[in-house]
């Protein structure tokens, strides 16, 4: 096992080099320097500045000098931001993402779970059909359409919530929900899905036969062996949350790295682009391998009974 | 053929799908042949900015005093093509990808298969919005130097990389049904017949592929869909004055507020994008849940 | 399947689910500390982004102007009408010939830390503004003074020799190339605020952060959390007592949370017309809460020259006179901008600009047929080059679709770019046709017309012209005012109605949110600088 782990660690790194160099060079390759400002900029200072930044000379000697630097976990100053590193910024903004990220994870998990259970159980009928409608729905809907809706209704009709912000536990509340809403209808389509198929299979029926009650059947025995789609699909969902929140994050102004990349993508800054995309590729690559190790466990126990 | 013939039949057994069928279709006809009967064009302006709907405007106007009707209908245009554009070259990609890693298999197949998990653990959408950004300028220039000066470059480079992210299922499925299908007796047969691989490939496992491969198209288009409203959103989507279903929602969704809401510039774009990621999504349910082995029980 | 199994099922819900929610939820909570318990403040104000620096020096955009100004103080400040007045130096003298200024620096002049403020702070300040290793953008600012752009492009390695002498700790002397009437107001402007350089050396780049900065303005930086907020406090050391004690300050940046916010009372100023949503201004233009003024900018067209078909001044003056100016103003720009025929914008004090073109679409029309293209036929495909920022969209899909209407050009194609590929477009003066605007630095026709000299740093037209260029030089060398505005009224007709490498938009104008009865000491002013110093709380509010 630890083997395994320690070879897919392996493979992350050409992975990880891939990216970065492709987001590197493709930033300073495209027309647009990071410096330039409505009014004019006398050369001499604009040389003075790529100095600083190693953004002189040939594009490969740049990438040269970025590489080195980010090979020893320095990812560079923000060009957008003078007074501030890459790794600064990153290491400010990233927990609140991870925050909002991590709740919209598990309310999708257990929205998700719990509703797909729910319509599974009852299938076919009026309930299910109506869950599922809007369970799609929750897919077909983009989020910022979603947000700004909830907004109006939550926050400024009935005003039980704040409206947009971050500092006290409530205003985590809406944007929670908006981001988890598509990957909780998702998730409920996979789990009704998937129950389906497993509540066919023989061992359940000799769950039942047993004479156990239908909790039992559904928690201990038909989910065990349904949840592992979910697991599969957990990773997507992961990559999913985390490019969705960039829109949240704008929406409702909270104080996450989403905003940070869309405003860096706009002002051709290379190593902040460069380095959320580092960032982000990182964290969903061990996210992956977990739920794959998570995945294997189940799997072999699911095997074992 | 068959395939076609196979559709007919799901079709005709779920009236629902019949349904969601037919509002395709009518969508589509009312896209590219409708859009010329509303009396206005999608970039004609007017001194009536922001109107309510009313009998001159159907569904309104926006800011510029442009027919939200007319300009509705040509983002669904936009936004069909986009989608299926989109979708073909993932098929393209995720057909052939998925075909040989799963015909060649052994070592070849594993690689291939790690590198789609690879990808798919990868912000792809975040990939996608540095590359149509920074790829702008040079395919633009590129283009003009060849002599396309009406298509507009981001179309291209949106409809190539969303292309390029939602392929991975795609292969995935493909290899899946490659492999259970080149063990059967016919591909054996050929074989041993000495038909080239290539001859296999096209001839015997391609035509049996049909049915699924119509399946996920059908979800790839709407995944696309929303993938391109996403980018709209974040300001990297069609350029201006012509506008996709994404643009139109997107530009609506930044005008809710509490004071005015012009609802009439989100619900007619939202709805009928809504609307039609429904019946897609619905289709391909339908679909796979008599076409999909697994789901076929 | 049952309906007890129904029963049972929806009962282990809330156990199992919730729980678990809340577990992971609270683990997050305190792990990643991902949380900030924001202090209370007096006053909240949201100010469009988040800055890219607080460093003065270096700052080049109005939003970190502003917060670099409640934090640091030049020589003169203004006041709340935007008058200059006394700030760091309580008095200054000018020479008949108007080269030498000589401030007096105020005896209780302090930095935040208790430091006295000395002439010598101002020196070693310009010289680190002007220094090439700073890269500040902004440093020509200072290029006014003797030697100074020598100084600052590296030519000249001696500071010495620049036009700034501090003979002893309350006297600076400053010495100018020209007599540049508005070298007052650039006093006032943060890049030639001083800086407290041991705090600089000893903290490197962190020195703008909380707890680090040392200031001397009426405020001090006291919290800074990335995109979040920003807290001020009142300056203790400062040579005025300050009416606000704490200020916080958002960066929101999406315009519908920024109202959201002030309606519901979040926060008591907005101080941007791109923090409200565009199509709401209609709606709010008649509350008490909305506040439009005009300011020193204008939103304009330029034109390729060196390209066809603008290389032609009729196609050009077609073009200006065409556009339906009225017609963009009400539909889009919304806010009470002013149709604009000339490039200054009004409120200059003794400058009067000329006519202009005035909207004619039969003369237009008239001008493109002479050119060779009658009712827009043959008209070759341009393209439109625009930023996309807030509703540039929809300001260029108007443009576009006017001149369909009024001259039936149909081969005009917008470009809309990201901001800094926009600029580099611009540069390169790679466009046919660019949507721009220009913010005046000082209050000053100069700040606008001596863009389009030839080959200037912000000409970007292609377009020379040999008695423009002449007539700048001679309006820097004229110390008369009245004869000074003369000349410049003359170079702006050359550009607004005999040349047109440009085309006027409108005026732009200021707009700004809060209730009246709880700010006060936020007038409308030209520069639209509103030092936030001058802010207080009106009587009878707490």
């Amino acid at each position: 096992m630890s083997a395994i782990i320690f070879r897919r660690l392996l493979q992350a790194i050409p992975v990880l080099f891939i990216v970065v160099t492709l987001t590197f060079l493709l930033v300073r390759s495209a027309p647009g320097n990071p410096f330039s400002t409505e009014k004019k900029i006398p050369p001499e200072i604009m040389e003075e500045l790529e100095k600083q930044y190693d953004l002189h000379g040939t594009i490969w000697h740049q990438y040269g000098q970025y590489m080195a630097k980010v090979a020893r976990g320095n990812l560079g100053i923000s060009t957008q931001y003078r007074n501030r590193t890459v790794n600064e910024i990153i290491a400010q903004t990233l927990p609140v993402s991870m925050t909002l990220g991590s709740l919209a994870f598990c309310m999708a998990m257990a929205i998700g779970i719990t509703v797909g259970g729910w319509a599974a159980v009852r299938h076919n009928q009026a309930g299910d059909r109506m869950l599922m409608i809007l369970a799609l729905l929750g897919i077909s809907v983009p989020s910022f359409v979603l947000a700004p809706i909830m907004v109006l209704i939550f926050a400024i009709w009935l005003q039980v919530l704040p409206v947009a912000g971050w500092g006290s536990p409530d205003q985590i509340i809406l944007p929670a929900i908006c981001l988890s809403i598509p990957f909780a209808a998702a998730i409920a389509r996979l789990t009704r899905g998937s129950l389906l198929e497993v509540l066919k299979l023989d061992f359940v029926r000799t769950a039942r036969a047993k004479g156990l009650s239908e909790d039992a059947v559904l928690f201990r025995h038909a989910l065990k062996v349904a949840i592992l789609p979910i697991i599969g699909f957990s990773g997507p969902a992961a990559a999913g949350i985390l490019t969705g929140s960039i829109v949240i994050e704008t929406l409702f102004d909270i104080p996450g790295i989403g905003p940070f990349f869309v405003n860096s993508a706009e002002n051709a800054d290379p190593f902040m682009t460069s380095g959320v995309v580092l960032v982000f590729s990182s964290f969903l690559i061990l996210f992956n391998l977990v739920a794959d190790i998570l995945y294997y466990v189940v799997d072999r126990r699911v095997k074992l009974e | 053929m068959k395939t076609l013939g196979l559709f007919f039949q799901v079709v005709r057994r779920d009236p629902f799908l019949v349904a969601c069928a037919l509002f395709l279709v009518g969508v589509t006809t009312l896209a590219f042949v409708g859009v010329h009967f509303t009396g206005y064009t999608y970039d004609q302006i007017s001194n009536d900015s922001l109107l309510q709907p009313s009998g001159a405007h159907w569904c309104g106007t926006d800011i510029n005093g442009r027919d939200l009707l007319t300009r509705t209908l040509s983002g669904a245009q936009i936004s069909l093509v986009v989608a299926a554009l989109g979708a073909l070259v993932s098929l393209t990609i995720g057909v052939s990808y998925g075909m040989i890693s799963g015909y060649v298999g052994g070592r070849v197949d594993n690689v291939m298969m790690r590198v789609v998990e690879i990808i798919y653990s990868l912000p792809t959408l975040v990939l996608v919005i540095v590359l149509v950004t920074s790829l702008d300028q040079t395919v633009s220039n590129l283009m003009r130097s060849v002599g396309l000066t009406q298509i507009p470059p981001r179309l291209v480079l949106i409809v190539l990389f969303l292309g390029l992210t939602e392929w991975l299922t795609m292969a995935r499925i493909i290899r899946g049904q490659v492999l259970v299908l080149k063990e059967q007796a016919f591909v054996q047969a050929s074989l041993a017949l000495g038909q080239s691989h290539w001859n296999i490939l096209w001839r015997h496992l391609l035509p049996n592929l049909g049915g699924i491969i119509v399946v996920y198209l059908t979800l790839t288009i709407p995944a696309i869909m929303l993938d391109e409203s996403f980018m709209s959103f974040l300001g990297v989507g069609v350029p201006s004055p012509l506008a996709s279903w994404g643009t139109l929602i997107s530009e609506a969704a930044t005008s809710i507020n509490p004071i005015r809401v012009y609802w009439w510039m989100l619900l007619f774009p939202g709805g009928l994008m809504a609307l039609t990621l429904l019946a897609l999504n619905f289709l391909g349910d339908g679909l796979r849940d008599v076409l999909d082995p697994r789901g076929r029980s | 399947m049952g309906v007890s199994g129904t029963r049972s099922y929806r009962r282990a819900i809330p156990v199992v689910w919730v729980a678990g929610i809340a577990t992971l939820f609270l683990a997050f909570f305190y792990f990643l500390g991902g949380w900030s318990l924001s202090s209370e403040a007096d006053l909240t104000l949201c100010n469009g982004d988040e800055p890219q620096t607080l460093d003065p020096a270096i700052i080049t955009g109005q939003l970190e102007g502003r917060i670099a100004l409640a934090l640091f103080e030049g020589l003169t400040t203004r006041n709340a009408q935007g008058d200059i007045i006394p700030g760091m130096a309580e008095s200054w003298t000018r020479s008949p010939d108007g080269l030498t200024y000589t401030f007096k620096i105020r005896a209780d002049a302090k930095w935040s830390n208790g430091d006295p403020l000395t002439a010598q702070d101002f020196l070693n300040s310009w010289e680190r503004a002007l220094s090439p290793e700073t890269a500040s953008e902004y440093s020509y600012q200072l290029y006014y003074l003797v030697n100074g752009e020598a100084y600052g492009t590296g030519k000249l390695k001696d500071f010495s020799q620049v036009g700034v002498k501090a003979p002893d700790d309350r006297t600076l002397v400053v010495t100018l190339w020209h007599p540049t009437a508005y070298f007052l107001e650039l006093t006032s402007f943060q890049t030639l605020c001083p800086v407290h350089l041991p705090t600089v050396k000893k903290y490197g780049k962190d020195w703008t952060k909380p707890g680090k900065m040392v200031s001397n303005g009426p405020y001090v930086l006291k919290e800074w959390r990335l995109n979040d907020y920003i807290l001020l406090e009142a300056n203790p050391y400062y040579w005025r007592p300050v009416p606000i004690h704490r200020i916080k300050v958002l960066p929101t940046n999406n315009p519908t949370a920024c109202f959201n916010l002030f309606y519901s009372h979040k926060t008591d100023l907005i101080m941007d017309k791109g923090s409200i949503p565009a199509e709401l201004v209609q709606s709010i233009k008649d509350k008490p809460y909305f506040h439009s003024e005009p300011f020193g900018g204008t939103a304009f067209m330029r034109f390729n020259v060196k390209r066809k078909p603008f290389d032609d001044v009729r196609v050009r003056k077609a073009l200006a006179m065409a556009l339906d100016k009225e017609d963009i103003v009400t539909k889009i720009t919304r806010a009470g901008e002013k149709a604009a025929d000339t490039l200054v914008p009004p409120g200059n004090a003794g400058y009067t600009s000329p006519q202009g073109l005035p909207y004619n679409v039969a003369e237009a029309r008239q001008l493109l047929a002479e050119a060779g293209y009658p009712d827009g036929k043959g008209f070759p495909t341009v393209d439109l080059l625009y930023a996309k920022r807030g509703t540039s969209d929809n300001a260029a899909a108007e443009i576009q679709a006017l001149w369909k209407r009024d001259l039936g050009i149909t081969s005009i194609r917008l470009r809309g770019q990201e901001w800094k590929v926009y600029l580099n477009s611009m540069e390169e003066i790679d466009f046919d046709l660019c949507l721009s605007a220009w913010v005046g630095d000082y209050s000053d026709p100069q700040t606008f017309l001596d863009m389009f000299v030839t080959d200037g740093g912000n000409n970007d037209t292609g377009w020379s012209d040999p008695t423009y260029d002449q007539m700048l030089e001679t309006s820097e060398n004229t110390a008369d005012p009245a004869k000074r505005m003369q000349i410049m009224h003359d170079m702006e007709k050359i550009l607004v109605e005999d040349e047109v490498p440009i085309v006027p938009i409108d005026f732009l104008v200021g707009v700004s949110l809060y209730e009246p009865g709880k700010l006060g000491g936020f007038e409308p002013n030209f520069v639209d600088d509103h030092r936030w110093g001058e802010f207080y709380i009106p009587k009878g509010n707490p």
